[in-house]
């Protein structure tokens, strides 16, 4: 069972509730992966002993000159224009380049190899209430988030355990959708806003888009106004779980404290949270008996 | 106050975060209604750099005076008559976007980059790129002056392109119009979108809170503007949160010889303002955190234009 917490606005609440999630379940089963790869902050909840390194590296094209016979080819196939003829030159601009190797593969003169060019790094290890625990975290002035999403995704196997929990970068462009494909079920995060509502909006037609089910955390109850309660039942969306705003909470997790570690008066709500997903998922399509973990706390 | 100089050149403010949920538009909504009253009043453009979660419109009460289209990447499209089956677009395609079901090679048009390296590859021709609607982008004019914002359909790319031309139409209206300052409402994170919205500024202006996360992420974002060259200046929102968190950050800032624009305490103003759709400065003006982001923005105008 893979469990996404994304949000469409930032700030709402996401690592709050994946991280709590994860220790609320079965942390021994549960893989954590922080895919918010620009951000990446659910290390100072879950304290993980990061042990693990890999160099996420996109191949970018160098090319031979005494083989190039400018012939432009490249720069033709290329559809981010990260390789140019000038002047009669092959050149590279490497902070363009997705990596997609079809300038290597067209040129007619095998004039262009591919080399790794370091994006970020993978880093996991265990956290002292069991939980595997990775992250994918993207060097700064780099760009491009999503391979270091894609390789954070897949690596060590990270599917190989009965509950995986992603806590998803804000927004819903491409490295949203790349945290979301694959995912089970998508917690939606927001806050009793305008700008809670409008995000949730965006994010609630992306999941549609995606066909995947979904459901709602309203985070700072009691703030704003009634607005996203309305949207919710107009738009089918089962609201799953609601805290209050509280200050005592706020200063908790700017600590670096996770909600049910301070409040373990939580720690039924998240548990109940995760039956009503298991209940959610298996109602519209056939879950593997390996995701049911047994919720005997 | 007295106008040393007036550069006349436009002044291009970004606002950044790193984590998300700082109270960038907020300050930025506030920042605008401060430029539009101040004495001599400024005239600004607002531009809003988040687009796949725009909401600067949400409180300036802005009137849409043109809507375009924005065409964004394109997508791979496999015509089943024409293919064999040969599985050579699968084997070149590095995004996992192409799988085959039962024969039938199968484009997922949310994985695919639009590289365009299996339309290359096919020995059929049966693969033919098509362009996508991304999104729109609108003009309209705000209480506080034009803004231009956009609205990214969901789960398209090119959120980066997209960025850049809102920024250029803020920018060449402000020269159109000798408007003096376009603030750019900026997207959390320090990828593709946050290098697109701080290119060319000539500040950025990063909100952070004080919590480990806030420090955190705004340590990564001050790395991306140093990166960059752009000059920084920082503003803590819910001050009072977390007092070592402060200290953490006012070191940060300390280091790398970052002043600290202001202090802005929390304050359930802001979101009640938020509510009736106007900046706390315009909900209300006395209200603690009102007072704060008017230190915020006098700082601001010192700086950028050499008031004293």
């Amino acid at each position: 069972m893979i469990i996404a917490v994304a949000s469409g606005k930032g700030g709402t609440g996401k690592t709050t509730i994946a991280t709590s999630l994860a220790r609320a379940v079965s942390p021994a089963q549960t893989v954590f992966l922080d895919c918010d790869v620009e951000a990446p902050n659910a290390h100072l909840f879950l304290e993980p002993a990061l042990s693990l390194r890999q160099e996420v590296s996109l191949l970018i094209p160098q090319v031979d000159n005494k083989r190039c016979t400018a012939c432009g080819k490249c720069a033709e196939v290329c559809q981010y224009h990260a390789i140019v003829l000038l002047a009669g030159e092959t050149l590279v601009f490497p902070e363009l380049c997705h990596g997609c190797g079809s300038c290597a593969l067209n040129c007619p003169e095998n004039a262009i190899s591919e080399v790794p060019d370091a994006i970020g790094v993978l880093e996991s290890g265990p956290t002292s209430c069991g939980i595997k625990f990775a992250r994918g975290v993207l060097n700064v002035g780099e760009p491009m988030a999503v391979p270091v999403i894609r390789q954070l995704k897949n690596w060590l196997g990270a599917h190989n355990q009965p509950l995986t929990i992603r806590d998803v970068p804000p927004g819903t462009s491409c490295p949203v959708v790349e945290s979301l494909l694959g995912a089970d079920f998508t917690i939606l995060v927001t806050e009793p806003t305008p700008f809670g509502l409008h995000d949730l909006k965006l994010a609630a037609r992306l999941v549609k888009q995606l066909n995947q089910s979904a459901g709602v955390v309203i985070n700072r109850d009691g703030i704003g106004d009634n607005r996203v309660e309305e949207f919710c039942r107009e738009a089918g969306l089962p609201v799953m779980m609601r805290i209050r705003f509280d200050r005592r909470i706020a200063e908790a997790l700017a600590q670096g404290k996770t909600l049910v570690e301070t409040f373990p008066e939580f720690l039924p709500q998240f548990r109940e949270l995760y039956s009503q997903i298991l209940e959610l998922v298996s109602g519209t399509r056939k879950v593997d008996s390996r995701a049911q973990i047994e919720l005997n706390f | 106050m007295a106008l040393r100089e007036m550069d006349p050149k436009t002044k291009q403010l970004v606002i950044l975060s790193g984590k998300g949920g700082t109270g960038k538009t907020c300050v930025a909504a506030a920042l605008a209604h401060l430029a539009s009253i101040s004495e001599p009043p400024l005239k600004a453009v607002l531009a809003d750099a988040d687009v796949d979660a725009a909401n600067l419109e949400l409180i300036s009460k802005p009137r849409r005076l043109d809507c375009q289209p924005f065409y964004g990447g394109q997508t791979a499209v496999i015509e089943p008559n024409l293919c064999s089956g040969c599985g050579l677009c699968s084997a070149v395609c590095r995004f996992d976007a192409i799988s085959s079901n039962n024969g039938a090679f199968q484009v997922n048009p949310f994985a695919c980059d639009g590289c365009a390296a299996c339309f290359f590859q096919c020995p059929e021709n049966a693969i033919k790129m098509q362009a996508q609607t991304a999104g729109e982008w609108f003009q309209s004019e705000s209480q506080f002056g034009p803004l231009f914002h956009a609205e990214l359909t969901p789960a398209q790319e090119n959120s980066g392109k997209l960025v850049t031309l809102i920024k250029q139409q803020a920018r060449l209206l402000a020269m159109d119009e000798s408007r003096e300052l376009v603030i750019v409402d900026g997207p959390p994170g320090i990828g593709c979108p946050v290098i697109s919205a701080a290119s060319g500024a000539d500040y950025a202006l990063i909100v952070t809170e004080p919590s480990r996360s806030g420090a955190a992420d705004l340590s990564r974002v001050l790395k991306t503007t140093a990166h960059f060259g752009i000059n920084a200046l920082v503003c803590i929102n819910k001050a009072g949160l977390f007092p070592p968190g402060e200290i953490e950050i006012e070191t940060l800032c300390r280091e790398q010889d970052i002043p600290i624009a202001g202090r802005i305490p929390f304050d359930p103003a802001v979101v009640e303002g938020m509510t009736q759709a106007v900046p706390v400065t315009v909900y209300a003006p006395q209200s603690p955190a009102s007072v704060a982001i008017r230190a915020v923005w006098s700082r601001i105008r010192n700086i950028l234009w050499g008031y004293s």
